[in-house]
């Protein structure tokens, strides 16, 4: 409980290499920050460290995939997305094949390592690509839920995973649901869409938005592609007001999703919190949340521009 | 060497030239130069079963070079994976033989390629796959001189030595051009063989027109022992076609039909 995503990463891989033999796991010395490492301990006959070399893992996972195996390779977000981004595009999702790619250490929550090791492209790149899933799961619990379905889920995926430690909202017993995003609280004022660590702090934001007469409804969007369009639309039609948090740039990532469906579907206003157009910097994860006002004030300040 | 497999290679090169020619666009110079390499794999040694294109214990074949389609795509049809009247839809609209290998549209295709550098990973990450089944299938991958410049390709070559791959052959196309002009003129890849050395890989140097020398080459591989091999083929770009042989511009621009039919009578008279 209140670990970080990346700790049940590592927990659900074992498990899923204990139940199915076609799992293998890649990374690229990375893998004990990752928790790859894990499953290289209990199964290391189907562990492959494939050293600082992110776009060579990447294509030696699209081997191991055209084979029938099932490869979930990690690294730190930037890298594995940004380094390898071609390799994605040309040997995994143009070829129509099922890695896992798995970004840990995403946002400015990575910390003091500061902006070169922050993704906040991650999202909205991963998003741009056909056939790619994108999932961002918003505690330890919901993570490990999403590795387990996203090994059944045929097709390439993009799982984000968090350095740092958060607080769980879910129950052990919680039945995750690929592409359905999770109405955690109803309301009739507003809606506030947030994947990550930000759904915590989005229900922080409802509890105190309450105490001050707005009725905030909170949705979890675990899976930002495809995105849960229904209910965006369903929640649009009942508050008329969204707000979107993300912890990383709003520029094509969960916001950018979230408008992009409701200006087809169904207009309101959105908005959207998030890195607003910058890199990170180096300070702690937590302290950085602030900074950048990835928290319950900005939601609520927010909240009352829209609804005021 | 039987010459079925010499009529072999001189009807791949004309299903080539027709291919282009139709298609109006493509690369002939160096699907050309890599026919020999492809012959001797469809057609001597790779253990493949065209009614049953994905076979888990096939032998595997990624063309690093995707560019040089219309070589895999001759040798698949002719090797009974498609009909070879299908070979004159290269590049249209719902072909299944697209301007780049595709995997998921044409049978025999075990790999998506076309951006250069990145198959080498592939074949390693198949034939781990392979170790981790316990299979005995080989990988074969066909990379172009100029590719190797990219330097994913150098990632690979590590790993295939680190993993031990024994079971990967890889092929070096080295026929000195690329689009921009020579491999010196452009970037200098020499000295090859050293590289590879240097990387812990088994390397041979032969001539990639050689039937009988690619045949060898490929049975020496097959003995190694914890140690990739990359066969460095010397091959003329363009080979088959005189006018082809050697000229950087036919790296990729299709033959008129008038220069098809010119190159067709060449090859004919072979």
């Amino acid at each position: 409980m209140n670990s970080a995503t990346r700790e049940a990463y590592g927990a659900a891989l074992v498990e899923l290499g204990k139940t199915n033999s076609d799992i293998v796991a890649l990374d690229a010395d990375l893998a004990g920050s990752t928790k790859s490492a894990m499953f290289g301990k209990e199964h290391p006959e189907r562990f492959f460290d494939m050293g600082i070399a992110e776009a060579d893992m990447i294509g030696t996972a699209a081997g191991l995939a055209t084979c029938g195996k099932i490869p979930f390779a990690s690294s730190f977000s930037v890298f594995v997305t940004g380094r390898a981004f071609e390799q994605i595009r040309n040997s995994v999702c143009n070829a129509g094949l099922n890695v896992k790619v798995v970004g840990s250490h995403a946002g400015p929550s990575c910390g003091e390592d500061g902006s070169s090791h922050q993704a906040v492209e991650d999202i909205a790149i991963m998003r741009s690509l056909p056939h790619m899933m994108v999932v961002v799961p918003a505690d330890d619990v919901e993570a490990y839920a999403a590795t387990l379905a996203l090994a059944e889920h045929v097709g390439p995926a993009y799982l984000r995973v968090a350095r740092l430690a958060s607080p769980t909202i879910h129950d052990d017993d919680y039945v995750f649901e690929l592409e359905k995003g999770e109405v955690l609280r109803d309301g009739t004022d507003v809606t506030i869409v947030a994947c990550g660590m930000m759904v915590p702090r989005a229900l922080d934001a409802a509890d105190q938005l309450a105490e001050q007469g707005i009725s905030a409804q909170v949705v979890n969007m675990h899976t930002i592609k495809p995105i849960d369009a229904d209910l965006l639309v369903a929640c649009a039609k009942k508050t008329g007001k969204i707000i979107t948090i993300e912890e990383g740039s709003i520029v094509g990532g969960l916001g950018t999703a979230v408008a992009e469906t409701l200006s087809e579907r169904f207009p309101v206003p959105v908005r959207r919190i998030g890195l607003n157009d910058v890199f990170g910097t180096s300070g702690s994860g937590n302290e950085l949340l602030d900074y950048f006002g990835l928290n319950a004030a900005h939601i609520i300040e927010v909240a009352h521009e829209l609804c005021d | 060497m039987s010459q079925d497999l010499v009529a072999t290679t001189n009807r791949m090169r004309a299903h080539i030239v027709e291919m282009l020619a139709a298609a109006g666009s493509g690369h002939p110079g160096g699907s050309l130069s890599a026919v020999e390499i492809l012959a001797t794999l469809y057609f001597k040694h790779m253990r493949v079963d065209p009614g049953n294109p994905k076979w888990e214990d096939r032998d595997r074949f990624v063309l690093c070079k995707g560019h040089a389609a219309p070589a895999l795509y001759a040798a698949l049809a002719m090797r009974g994976f498609f009909p070879e009247e299908e070979l004159i839809t290269l590049r249209k609209l719902d072909s299944r033989l697209q301007g780049h290998p595709c995997m998921g549209k044409t049978p025999g295709v075990d790999m998506s390629t076309g951006s250069l550098g990145q198959g080498l990973s592939v074949a390693n990450g198949m034939a781990l796959a392979g170790r981790v089944d316990g299979k005995d299938y080989y990988v074969y991958c066909i990379m172009g001189d100029g590719e190797i410049q990219e330097g994913q390709v150098w990632e690979a070559a590590m790993s295939a030595a680190h993993y031990k791959l024994d079971h990967v052959i890889a092929f070096v196309d080295h026929n000195r051009l690329q689009i921009d002009g020579t491999n010196e003129q452009v970037m200098s890849v020499m000295p090859i063989d050293e590289k590879f050395k240097a990387f812990g890989w088994n390397v041979m140097r032969i001539d990639g027109h050689d039937l009988d020398a690619l045949d060898a080459a490929v049975v020496e591989a097959k003995r190694s022992v914890g140690k990739p091999t990359v066969i460095v083929c010397e091959t003329i770009k363009g080979k088959g076609v005189s006018f082809m042989e050697n000229v950087v511009d036919w790296h990729g621009v299709a033959p008129t039909a008038e220069q098809a039919q010119v190159a067709l009578a060449e090859l004919a008279a072979r």
